[in-house]
């Protein structure tokens, strides 16, 4: 019985009477779970033109956000100043994904054209543990600090009294939801006004057919795993100003498989739905069942099992397509 | 000329059925056993023991067991770390309730623990494929590492939160626990993968394997054809889970003695998964192969500089062995995405009709 009431009724009761508590969780979730988003978009993006499962995502956050602050700890004594050494780093870390795009596309994706998509998977493993050990060898595998004020991103904290309570929002989480909302709504305007955005959806609903019509293979692979490693920066910058940069950051990378099982492999609308979604429903488990009854870090699986659970009714995810299966 | 096949007649089904259709395969193999249960502990050392065979033979029989899920049934998991990790939990908890049993015992019986976790994390694969079924299994590889760490339970109320294996003997021979001989513990390995995996290849070319292919092929088709696919899925997650938690379980009593839930991380299941695809999908002996390249190379790598005679610091090499760790898997899937098995294929394929070209 007094499990049930730890359960069922206990945690709306809490809820309902400090609101503002619950309001703060919310919006801890929140932010986390648009930095979900922002990984499962770069998925998303590499799934729908390649049908790569990319799981290098990851670590491309981590390397991103390693060279930027490698870039700029290199610079600072050259230039002087730290805004201007981070102006001139930001676009040499640009310039360093697309290398890796490019790279990636020559060497791994091109050879492996048509094969299984679980050896294609495999490959991008092969990639994460080779820019683990390239990064690790480059910068150095100690933890950094994200140059998070020579970018601008302020530091300070909005504090609100909602219901006469207290809400405390952190401006660089701000800074990380307004990012992502712009980052997100240039990139749907770019997959939908531009050629090449056309071009890249075009990829993803029939090779063949986009072929044929004169797209090239090639460089849309490169563009898109260079979108990709632009997200990945991004949330290398917003993630690693909150949690410091350092291979741990990888562990995200997991974070986002739920969002994307969730949200359907195919969907850009289903990946930022999704990582909402998780990342509010998992923080508010978290405080409100896990922490009292599971002894707490329930964080590492919540997603991923309340993600099968939904899967068992919709296999394709929420909004991922129809799957036809024919003999 | 070593594998010419002519005069060896095959005059009934039975022959041509039978496990050694060319008799060059059985004297390979009899040399192979012999090297492994002869040659080697004539050489080895206590390094070689601990750093090369016992782990590669350890993840051979997990990577069998992986090889029997994704190549045989065609279900992708990334889990399989989670299922060792059952394994081991369920032979350390047996070992010490019932403290007399045979190690022997126990450890057979712990692989019906991670069976039964296995059975309960496959049902998704009723209603889910491909890579949402690789994503749906690594909620098992979560939860499980997670239930490690809070279930005290499970590691006796220990304060480190660690297993640790107590020393064991079979009819006054210790085996287990840090008194125990290498070269015990590793014919007492070698023992068991050579039984597990006699057992699974007769077991892939009986009734069940070939259900399993069906399945991996096409299981609608599969279905059409009197093929019952809840049967045949679930059966694949047993068999493979069981074989993962006994290697789970060696890995624990006769490799690294004392286990942190940590160990049983997702690294350790991609490594799994490397091994069954570099040594090929839908093959017994692939997963040797490939445990071979993927577990002795970081070693020998790391070894490498000093028999070269360079000074590298550890920590860089560190990183440069996986760097090329990481490369070598993308060059091998690009030169054989099939796996060092078709590699070997090729080659007695080639030795059969040499010296002509066809």
């Amino acid at each position: 019985m007094e499990t049930l009431y730890t359960v069922l009724i206990d945690p709306f009761v809490q809820m309902v009477e400090v609101p503002d508590f619950f309001l703060q969780v919310l919006w801890e979730g929140l932010v986390s779970g648009v930095l979900y988003s922002l990984i499962a978009l770069g998925f998303v993006l590499i799934f729908k033109s390649s049908r790569i499962f990319n799981f290098a995502q990851g670590i491309m956050v981590v390397f991103a956000a390693l060279s930027l602050v490698g870039l700029h700890s290199f610079l600072v004594p050259y230039v002087g100043n730290e805004f201007v050494a981070a102006a001139i780093a930001m676009p040499l870390t640009l310039g360093i994904m697309y290398a890796l795009a490019m790279g990636v596309e020559r060497m791994v994706l091109r050879p492996l054209v048509g094969q299984p998509d679980i050896i294609l998977f495999m490959a991008t493993i092969g990639i994460t543990m080779f820019l683990i050990g390239f990064g690790e060898f480059v910068f150095g595998g100690e933890n950094k600090v994200m140059i998070t004020e020579a970018l601008g991103i302020p530091t300070g904290a909005i504090e609100f009294e909602p219901f006469g309570g207290f809400l405390l929002m952190e401006e660089k989480d701000v800074f990380a939801v307004v990012m992502a909302i712009i980052l997100v709504i240039s990139l749907l305007v770019f997959l939908n006004k531009s050629a090449m955005g056309r071009a890249i959806r075009a990829l993803g609903d029939d090779h063949t057919a986009a072929l044929s019509v004169g797209i090239s293979l090639s460089t849309i692979w490169v563009l898109v795993w260079f979108i990709a490693g632009v997200i990945a920066l991004a949330t290398g910058i917003v993630w690693g100003a909150r949690a410091g940069v350092s291979f741990a950051l990888e562990v995200i990378a997991y974070k986002a498989l739920p969002v994307l099982m969730l949200g359907g492999l195919e969907s850009v609308s289903g990946a930022i739905i999704g990582g909402i979604a998780i990342g509010l429903l998992e923080k508010v488990f978290e405080i409100y069942w896990g922490q009292p009854l599971f002894g707490g870090n329930t964080e590492t699986w919540f997603a991923f099992i309340f993600a099968l659970i939904v899967l068992l009714f919709r296999p394709q995810g929420l909004f991922g397509e129809k799957i036809i299966e024919r003999v | 000329m070593f594998y010419r096949t002519s005069g060896q007649f095959k005059t009934s089904y039975e022959s041509d059925q039978a496990l050694f259709p060319i008799k060059q395969d059985m004297v390979l193999l009899v040399v192979i056993l012999a090297t492994m249960y002869v040659i080697f502990p004539m050489f080895a050392s206590e390094f070689t023991y601990k750093a090369l065979l016992v782990p590669v033979l350890i993840y051979s029989l997990a990577s069998l067991g992986l090889n029997i899920l994704t190549g045989y049934a065609g279900q992708l998991s990334l889990g399989t770390a989670g299922f060792m990790g059952v394994g081991a939990y369920a032979c350390y908890k047996i070992t010490t309730i019932f403290p007399e049993m045979n190690i022997v015992i126990a450890l057979f019986l712990s692989g019906f623990f991670s069976a039964a976790v296995g059975v309960a994390f496959g049902l998704p694969s009723l209603r889910i494929k491909g890579f949402y079924l690789a994503i749906a299994t690594l909620a098992s590889q979560f939860f499980l590492v997670w239930l490690f760490e809070k279930w005290a339970w499970l590691y006796n109320y220990n304060a480190s939160g660690a297993i640790e294996v107590r020393t064991m003997d079979i009819f006054g021979l210790v085996v287990t626990g840090p008194n125990a001989s290498p070269m015990v513990q590793y014919y007492f390995v070698l023992g068991i993968v050579s039984v597990v995996t006699f057992a699974m290849i007769n077991l892939t070319r009986g009734r069940y394997g070939r259900t399993w292919k069906a399945v991996r092929d096409m299981d609608i088709a599969a279905e059409l054809v009197g093929i019952n696919l809840m049967r045949a899925k679930l059966s694949a997650f047993a068999v493979s889970s069981y074989i993962v938690g006994i290697a789970g379980a060696l890995m624990v009593f006769f490799w690294k003695g004392a286990a942190e839930p940590n160990l049983f991380d997702i690294p350790m299941s991609f490594q799994i998964v490397f091994i069954a695809i570099i040594g090929g999908l839908g093959s017994v002996m692939g997963n040797f192969l490939g445990a071979i390249l993927i577990v002795a190379l970081p070693v020998v790598l790391n070894l490498l500089p000093e028999i070269l005679g360079i000074s590298i610091g550890s920590a860089t090499m560190e990183h440069v062995n996986v760097m090329v760790v990481g490369s070598l898997i993308i060059m091998f899937l690009i030169v054989e995405p099939h796996g060092l098995a078709r590699f070997w294929a090729l080659i007695r394929e080639k030795l059969i009709i040499w010296p002509f070209p066809h």
